[in-house]
C-alpha cells in the first residue's frame, strides 16, 4: 500500500470526488492558483479548472453562505477555511443556515456541504488562529463533525463527508499534514462517519482521543508498555458526531479505566460529553474515576514556551494515566 | 415626516451619479439601451401600464395579479386575528402594505428563476403559489404546516415552487441567494435568484460580501431591498448613511435602481429588466423598492413610539398598492366593482377556511422533534454513517 502524507491523502480524496461528481466544487482562500495555504489542493486547479477549484476573496460569510445556498440546489461544495478559526466570521451561515435549513423546512431541503480546514493549536500563531471548534460544532443538531488523525482516515473520511447528504464540519490539523502512513489508493476507499478505531488493543486502561491527541495517546501507550508493564488500549474517535459510543463503552468495560485526551478546551469540551456517557453506560465497570487531559483553559498563547505547556503533552498524559492505575 | 412616509428622497436620488453604463460595452447595442433606460427613479406620475412587460398582460392575468395581492392581505389580516386570539405564538411579521412588491416581482419569473427572502415571508409564499392552508397551519404550529410546525412564521419553504425560505436572521439570506444564483450558473440554467431583504438588512456585513462576489463572479442574483422605511423601529435616517440604499451596489459596479413599490406595474417593469440582465449576462442587480408596512415590525411590537398614526393613514390613503391597482384596472375597464368585491369575499373566505383548517389540524407529536434533522436519520435504510447521532430524545 502506498505511503503518503496526510496532506496528500486529503488531496487524493478531494481529487477523486471532484472526478466522480461534477457537482463537487472546492472553494476557499488561495485554494487554486496559490495551491492552497497548506498545499492541500495542489494540482487540483490544473486538473479540474477554475470552475471547479475556486479562489475566493477573504470573505468567509459570503462564500460559506454561497456554498450553503448552492448545496440547497443540489451541488456538493467543499469550503476550505484557511483556519477553522476563520469560521467565526461566518458563524451565522454555518450554524444557523447550514445546520437548520433542513429542519426548518420540515425536511424539504438538504444541505450536502462540507466545511474543512485545520483546527489546532501548537503552531505559534496565537489565539485567533488556534481555535478547536469541534465541541460547539458537535453541539449543533443537524451538523456532523469529524477529526481525522491519520492519513488513511483523512482520505476515507473526506470522501465520505463529500458524499454525505448532511452538512459536515471536517477538522484537520496543520501539524499532521506532513505525517506519512499507508493510504489505500482505491477510488472507493471510504471510512464511515461515526466509526471509531481501536488503534492498539489493551486490557488495563482505555485512552480515548481524537485528532492530534491520538498520537500523544499512542506514545503514552508505548511508554506504559515499555516502562510500566501496562497494556493500554488506544481508541481514536475519528468522528465526534455521530459518535461511536459502542466502541468507547466496550473498551471501558474491558479495561475498567478511562483516560480522555483532547486538544480541545476543557469546559463543555468533547470529552465532557464522553465522560458523561461512560459514567452513564459503564459506571459499574469503572475501577477508578475517569481521568481527562485537555488543552489548558487559557486562550492559545503565542510564545513557544507557553504554548508547549498548553497542549496535552506526553508527560502530562502519562502522569494522568498513572494516577488512575 | 412631511408627507413622505420615510427618508429616502427619490428626487435627490435622481441627481446622484448612477451606474456606469459604459462598462457594459460587451453587450449587444439594442439591449444596452433597453437596460439603461430609466436607471433614474421614475416620476411618480409615470404610467407603467404601457411598458412592454405590462402591455402584454391579458385581462385574466391582470385580475390574477390583483387577486394575489388581495389574498395576501386577507391572509395577513386573518393571521393577525388568530395571533390576537392566542392561536399563533412567537413573532408575526405582517406584509400588509407591501403586497405589490412580492406579487409584481414573482409575476415576472420563469421556470428557472428562484426566490429567497427574510422573515417577512408570507406574501412571497402566497405569491409563489403556496396555499393558505399550509401557511396558516404553519403559523398555528400544526403538523399540516408547510414546515410541519418546525419553522413558524419566519421560515416558510417550498423548493418545488423555487421558494427557498423564509430566513430569520436579518441579512443572513443574502449569501444563500448568491449561492442559489451560483448553482444556476453551474447547472447552466438561464435563470436568476431574487433575494428579497429589508432596508435594515443593508447594514449587515454579509450583504456587502455578497455584492462583491455577485459582481466579481457575475452571478444572476437580484437583491431586492424592500425599503419600508424602518429597520424594526429605527427610521432609515437613523439607521443608514447615504441614500438611496440601492446606490451601495455602485461600489461594486452593480446596476441599481430605485422604484416605487405601491405601483405593481412599476415593480414588474424594474424586476423584469433585472431578470433579463441576469438571464442574458449573468449580471446581478440591486433594486430598492420603496414600500411601507402598515403594522409593526412584528405585531407584538409597539408601533407608535417611532412613527405617527397620521403617517400610516396618509400612506394608506394615497399609496395603498391594492387600491391603486384596483383603480387602474377599473379605469382600464378590466375590473368591475362587483368583480373586485367578489374577489375580496373569496379571499376572505379562503383565509377563514385556512384558519379553520389550521385550527382543526393536529399538533405534531413530541417524537416528531427528531424528524427532519439529518437526511440520514430520515432515511435509515440508506444510512452510511454509524454511531450515535442524538444524545437526548423525547
Amino acid at each position: 500500500m502506498p505511503i503518503i502524507s496526510y496532506r496528500d491523502a486529503l488531496n487524493q480524496g478531494l481529487a477523486e470526488e471532484l472526478q466522480r461528481d461534477p457537482n463537487v466544487v472546492l472553494m476557499g482562500e488561495e485554494v487554486a492558483q496559490f495551491k492552497g495555504s497548506y498545499k492541500v489542493s495542489e494540482g487540483l486547479l490544473e486538473k479540474f479548472g477554475p470552475s471547479r477549484v475556486i479562489d475566493t476573496p477573504i470573505s468567509e460569510a459570503a462564500f460559506s453562505g454561497l456554498a450553503v445556498g448552492a448545496s440547497m440546489m443540489g451541488m456538493r461544495p467543499v469550503v476550505e477555511f484557511m483556519f477553522w478559526s476563520f469560521c467565526y466570521v461566518a458563524f451565522d451561515q454555518i450554524f444557523n443556515n447550514a445546520a437548520n435549513v433542513r429542519y426548518m423546512s420540515g425536511g424539504l431541503i438538504n444541505v450536502p456541504v462540507v466545511f474543512r480546514g485545520p483546527a489546532n493549536g501548537g503552531t505559534n500563531v496565537g489565539a485567533t488562529h488556534s481555535h478547536t471548534p469541534e465541541n460547539f460544532a458537535a453541539n449543533t443538531p443537524g451538523m456532523k463533525v469529524v477529526c481525522p488523525a491519520t492519513p488513511a482516515d483523512a482520505k476515507g473520511l473526506i470522501k465520505s463527508a463529500i458524499r454525505d447528504n448532511d452538512p459536515v464540519c471536517f477538522m484537520e490539523n496543520t501539524i499532521l499534514y506532513n505525517l506519512k502512513d499507508e493510504v489505500p489508493d482505491d477510488d472507493d476507499y471510504l471510512v464511515p462517519l461515526g466509526k471509531a478505531k481501536v488503534l492498539v488493543e489493551g486490557k488495563d486502561i482505555s485512552i480515548i482521543a481524537h485528532g492530534k491527541a491520538v498520537h500523544t495517546a499512542l506514545e503514552v501507550a508505548e511508554e506504559l508498555s515499555d516502562k510500566h508493564d501496562i497494556v493500554a488500549e488506544v481508541v481514536d474517535l475519528r468522528s465526534i458526531r455521530p459518535l461511536d459510543q459502542e466502541t468507547i463503552i466496550q473498551s471501558v468495560k474491558k479495561t475498567n479505566r478511562a483516560l480522555l485526551v483532547e486538544e480541545n478546551k476543557p469546559f463543555c469540551g468533547v470529552d465532557a460529553q464522553i465522560s458523561f456517557l461512560i459514567q452513564d453506560q459503564a459506571f459499574d465497570y469503572l475501577d477508578a474515576p475517569i481521568a481527562r487531559v485537555s488543552a489548558v483553559d487559557a486562550p492559545q498563547a503565542y510564545s513557544k514556551s507557553l504554548e508547549s505547556a498548553q497542549l496535552p503533552t506526553k508527560e502530562k498524559v502519562l502522569k494522568s494515566a498513572l494516577s488512575i492505575l | 415626516m412631511e408627507g413622505l412616509h420615510h427618508d429616502t428622497n427619490l428626487e435627490l436620488a435622481k441627481e446622484l451619479p448612477q451606474s456606469n453604463i459604459d462598462n457594459q460595452s460587451s453587450k449587444p447595442d439594442e439591449l444596452i439601451s433597453e437596460i439603461t433606460t430609466e436607471i433614474n427613479p421614475p416620476e411618480e406620475t409615470t404610467d407603467f401600464a404601457n411598458s412592454p412587460v405590462n402591455k402584454e398582460l391579458s385581462v385574466d392575468q391582470k385580475i390574477d395579479l390583483y387577486e394575489q395581492m388581495v389574498r395576501i392581505r386577507r391572509f395577513e389580516e386573518r393571521s393577525l386575528r388568530a395571533y390576537q386570539q392566542g392561536k399563533i405564538g412567537g413573532f408575526l411579521h405582517l406584509y400588509i402594505g407591501q403586497e405589490a412588491v412580492a406579487v409584481g416581482s414573482v409575476s415576472t419569473l420563469g421556470d428557472d428563476d428562484h426566490i429567497i427572502t427574510a422573515y417577512r415571508d408570507h406574501g412571497h409564499a402566497i405569491a409563489v403559489g403556496m396555499n393558505m392552508d399550509e401557511c396558516m397551519a404553519e403559523l398555528y404550529g400544526k403538523k399540516t404546516g408547510c414546515s410541519k410546525g418546525k419553522g413558524g412564521s419566519m421560515h416558510f419553504f417550498a423548493p418545488d415552487k423555487n421558494f427557498w425560505g423564509g430566513h430569520g436572521i436579518v441579512g443572513g439570506q443574502t449569501p444563500l441567494g448568491l449561492g442559489i444564483a451560483y448553482a444556476l450558473k453551474h447547472f447552466k440554467k438561464k435563470g436568476s435568484c431574487l433575494c428579497f431583504m429589508g432596508d435594515g438588512a443593508t447594514n449587515q456585513g454579509p450583504f456587502y460580501e455578497s455584492l462583491n462576489l455577485a459582481a466579481l463572479w457575475e452571478l444572476p442574483v437580484i437583491y431586492i431591498i424592500e425599503n419600508n422605511g424602518y429597520s424594526m423601529g429605527t427610521a432609515e435616517g437613523r439607521h443608514s448613511a447615504g441614500e438611496p440604499l440601492a446606490r451601495r451596489g455602485d461600489a461594486f459596479d452593480i446596476d441599481w435602481k430605485v422604484a416605487h413599490g405601491h405601483d405593481l406595474y412599476e415593480v414588474r417593469q424594474v424586476v423584469q429588466e433585472a431578470v433579463e440582465r441576469a438571464h442574458e449576462f449573468n449580471k446581478p442587480t440591486v433594486l430598492e423598492i420603496i414600500t411601507y408596512r402598515y403594522r409593526g415590525h412584528s405585531v407584538a411590537d409597539p408601533d407608535q413610539t417611532y412613527r405617527s398614526k397620521e403617517e400610516i393613514e396618509e400612506y394608506k390613503k394615497n399609496k395603498d398598492p391594492l387600491s391603486l391597482f384596483k383603480n387602474k384596472l377599473l379605469e382600464e375597464g378590466v375590473l368591475t366593482d362587483e368583480k373586485a368585491l367578489e374577489l375580496d369575499q373569496s379571499a376572505k373566505d379562503e383565509a377563514n377556511a385556512s384558519a379553520e383548517f389550521a385550527s382543526a389540524s393536529p399538533f405534531p407529536e413530541p417524537d416528531e422533534l427528531m424528524d427532519d434533522i439529518y437526511w440520514e436519520t430520515d432515511n435509515p435504510d440508506k444510512r452510511t454513517s454509524e454511531g450515535r447521532i442524538f444524545f437526548e430524545q423525547p
